[in-house]
C-alpha cells in the first residue's frame, strides 16, 4: 500500500504551502528549478527544464485528451457512505468532507464521454488529490458504469490511473471494487471495443491489481511509480535496498509489463493512433454473417 | 499451543482432568463434581467463542493447528491428484492445485497453502504467492472450462508476496488477470475463506458464484497490522484497526461480501480440525448441488451481478 507515502506527503509542511495552487512560482520536485506556474501548465504539467512529469489535476487531464468542447461529465451524482462507521485518528465522514471541500467533487474520480481526435471515447480519470486517489465504492461504481456505458455507446474506454490503492475506510467493500471494475470490462470485450489504460504516478495496490493493468494497450507516463506493493513495504519484507528505478515505468517497460512509456505531450496523439488502428480491423465474423444474411 | 484468551478454558480443562485422575486414584465417586465442572466448561467455551472480539478472531483465523488447504484436499476431498507448475515460470508451493472428487463429483481444486510448521511455512512462503502461483491457478481455470469441472478455491493467505521478483514478474498484472479469468468461468465456482483472506492476493481466487467463509476466518482489504501502521502510524494499534476494518464472517455477511458463513465446532477449527472439515464438506456439497442446475450463461450472469452490485453509496443530495 503506497498510501503511506500519500499520508506522509499530506502532512502540512512549508514546502506544500510554497507549491499551493495560488503560488505563481513553484519548485520542480525533480530538478529544483523555479518554474513559473503558467509555463508548467502550458507544458502539460511537464517541467520545461527536466521533463519531469508533475501530477495533473483531473480536469486538466480531461482537457488534454478530449477534443475541445466535447466532454460531457457522467460522474459526480453519487457519494460514499460510511458503511463501516470507520474511525481511525479521524472519522471517515470527516475525511470525506474535507476532501470534497478541497477537491470540489464527491470522490476521487471524474468520468465522461468525449471525442478524442474525432473518435468516441469514455474517459475515466482518477483524482489523486482526493484521499490519495483511493478506490472505494464510489470510484468502483463510477468506473464500472462508465465502462458499461462505453460498451453500450460504442466508445473506446480510456482510463488514466493515479491511486494509492484501495480505500481502507471501506474495508472489504473497497477490496470488492477490484472485482467490480474488472467484471465490467467484459461488456467492452464482447463489443470488441478497445480499452486503453494510461498509468500515471503513482498507480499502486488494488488499482494496479485490477482494471488498470487489463488494458488492451497499456501506456505509462515517464518516471511513474507503478506497483502492487509499495517500495517501503517491500523494503521492510526483504530488508535490502531496492535497485535504482525499481517499479518505475521504464523498468516495467523493460520487464514487459507495459506497451510503451509515453511522454505526456505526445499522449493524445499516441492514443488516437492506437484507437484508429484497433478500430479498423477486419469485420468481426458475426458481423460478416449478418451482412451476408442481409444481402440474401 | 493455545491463544491468550483460551487460558481460562485450558485451566478448567486441566482441573477436570486432575479431578478425574484423583477420583480414580482414590477410588472415590466425584462424578457429580466433574459434571458440574464440565457444565461450567461448556458455558465458558460458549461465552468465550461467541463473544470473541474481532482481534481475537484474527488470532483464531491464523492459529496453528487450524486445518490448512492441504488438510482439506487430503481429507475433505477424495482422490486428490496434485497438478504442478504454471508452464512459464515454475511451481509456486504457496498454492496447491489439482483434481479431486467431492462426494463423488469431479472438481478442480485450488488452495492457498500456509505451512503447518516452521519448516513447511518457509517452503510455502507463509501462504504468500508469487505470480507463478496465480498463473498456475489460471491454468486450472482453463482446465475447468475445458472439461466442465466445477472449481473449488480455498482461500488462506496473508496476501500476495511483496517482493522484488514478485513485482518484476508482474504481481499486480497476474492478480488482475486471475480476477478476470475466474469471473469468466462457465462452470460453477465456489470460494471458501478457510483462514485468512488477505487482500487482492485472496480475491484473485475469490471471484466465485458463491463465496463462503468459516465462522472464525477473516477477509480484509489490508491486514490489521499494516492498516494500523498507515492510519494510526503504529502497527501496535492492530487491535483497533481490526475492529475498524469489519473483517469477521458476521461483518462480511452484513456487507454482502460473502454469501454464507460455515459454522466451526465450539472452540474453533484449530481445536477440532476434523469437525470443522466435516462442516465445510457438508456446505460445499449443498452449494455445488445448488449450482449444478445452472447453465453456463446463468453462471456467468449471476457471477457478474454478484460482484457488479458490491459497494455502498448514495445519491448526492441536490444542492
Ligand atoms: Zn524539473
Amino acid at each position: 500500500m503506497a498510501l503511506e507515502r500519500w499520508f506522509r506527503r499530506n502532512r502540512p509542511s512549508k514546502k506544500e504551502d510554497d507549491n499551493s495552487p495560488a503560488g505563481l512560482w513553484l519548485k520542480c520536485d525533480s530538478c529544483g528549478a523555479q518554474i513559473y506556474r503558467k509555463d508548467l501548465v502550458a507544458n502539460s504539467y511537464v517541467c520545461p527544464e527536466c521533463s519531469h512529469h508533475h501530477r495533473v489535476p483531473a480536469d486538466a487531464r480531461v482537457a488534454m485528451l478530449a477534443d475541445e468542447g466535447t466532454f460531457e461529465v457522467w460522474s459526480g451524482l453519487i457519494e460514499a457512505q460510511d458503511a463501516l462507521e470507520f474511525v481511525d485518528t479521524q472519522a471517515y465522514p470527516e475525511r470525506l468532507t474535507k476532501a470534497r471541500q478541497k477537491v470540489g467533487r464527491p470522490d476521487a474520480i471524474l468520468t465522461g464521454g468525449a471525442l478524442l481526435d474525432g473518435q468516441p471515447v469514455a474517459l475515466v480519470v482518477m483524482d489523486f488529490s482526493f484521499l490519495g486517489g483511493s478506490m472505494g465504492s464510489v470510484v468502483g461504481e463510477e468506473i464500472a458504469s462508465a465502462t458499461e456505458r462505453a460498451a453500450a455507446e460504442g466508445r473506446t474506454l480510456i482510463a488514466v490511473t493515479s491511486s494509492g490503492g484501495a480505500r481502507m475506510q471501506e474495508g472489504a467493500l473497497s477490496l470488492m471494487q477490484m472485482a467490480k471494475t474488472t467484471v465490467a470490462l467484459e461488456a467492452l470485450s464482447r463489443a470488441h471495443l478497445p480499452y486503453i489504460s494510461v498509468l500515471t504516478d503513482p498507480t499502486t495496490g488494488g488499482v494496479t491489481a485490477s482494471f488498470a493493468t487489463l488494458g488492451d494497450v497499456i501506456f505509462a507516463e515517464p518516471g511513474a511509480l507503478i506497483s502492487f506493493a509499495g517500495p517501503r513495504v517491500i523494503q521492510q519484507t526483504i530488508r535490502q535496498d531496492l535497485p535504482a528505478g525499481f517499479q518505475r515505468s521504464e523498468f516495467l517497460l523493460q520487464k514487459g509489463m507495459v506497451d510503451d512509456v509515453v511522454d505526456r505531450r505526445e499522449l493524445r496523439a499516441r492514443i488516437a493512433d492506437v484507437i484508429n488502428l484497433l478500430r479498423s480491423g477486419l469485420a468481426q465474423p458475426e458481423e460478416e454473417e449478418a451482412l451476408r444474411v442481409a444481402a440474401l | 499451543m493455545s491463544l491468550p484468551f483460551e487460558k481460562p478454558i485450558e485451566d478448567l480443562e486441566a482441573k477436570i482432568r486432575d479431578m478425574r485422575a484423583y477420583a480414580a486414584e482414590q477410588e472415590i465417586d466425584l462424578a457429580s463434581e466433574v459434571e458440574a465442572l464440565q457444565d461450567r466448561l461448556d458455558r465458558l467455551k460458549r461465552d468465550t467463542y461467541e463473544n470473541l472480539t474481532r482481534w481475537q478472531r484474527v488470532q483464531v483465523a491464523r492459529a496453528a493447528g487450524r486445518p490448512t488447504g492441504l488438510d482439506y484436499l487430503q481429507r475433505t476431498f477424495d482422490d486428490f491428484t496434485e497438478l504442478h507448475g504454471d508452464r512459464t515460470l515454475g511451481d509456486d508451493p504457496a498454492v496447491v492445485t489439482g483434481l479431486a472428487r467431492l462426494a463423488g463429483t469431479s472438481v478442480i481444486v485450488i488452495a492457498q497453502q500456509k505451512g503447518r510448521d516452521t519448516k513447511e511455512n518457509i517452503h510455502r512462503n507463509f501462504g504468500m504467492s508469487h505470480p507463478s502461483g496465480y498463473r498456475k491457478a489460471m491454468r486450472m481455470f482453463d482446465l475447468a472450462d475445458k472439461f466442465r469441472l466445477p472449481v473449488i478455491a480455498l482461500i488462506d493467505t496473508p496476501g500476495a508476496y511483496p517482493g522484488l521478483a514478485a513485482e518484476e514478474q508482474g504481481q499486480a498484472w497476474v492478480i488482475a488477470e486471475s480476477i478476470r479469468r475466474m469471473s469468466q468461468l462457465t462452470v460453477p465456482a465456489i470460494s471458501v475463506v478457510i483462514g485468512e483472506g488477505g487482500s487482492g492476493g485472496a480475491l484473485a481466487i475469490g471471484v466465485a458464484n458463491r463465496v463462503l467463509i468459516l465462522e472464525n476466518a477473516i477477509y480484509s482489504v489490508i491486514s490489521p497490522e499494516s492498516c494500523a501502521a498507515i492510519l494510526w502510524r503504529d502497527a501496535g494499534e492492530a487491535e483497533k484497526a481490526a475492529e475498524a476494518l469489519r473483517l469477521t464472517a458476521r461483518d462480511l455477511i452484513a456487507l454482502e461480501v460473502v454469501d454464507r458463513v460455515v459454522d466451526e465446532p465450539l472452540g474453533g477449527a484449530h481445536n477440532d480440525p476434523a469437525g470443522a472439515m466435516a462442516l465445510v464438506k457438508q456446505a460445499l456439497v449443498e452449494e455445488l448441488a445448488f449450482l449444478a442446475s445452472m447453465s453456463p450463461e446463468q453462471l456467468l450472469e449471476s457471477r457478474y451481478k454478484r460482484f457488479r452490485v458490491l459497494g455502498r453509496f448514495q445519491a448526492v443530495a441536490a444542492a
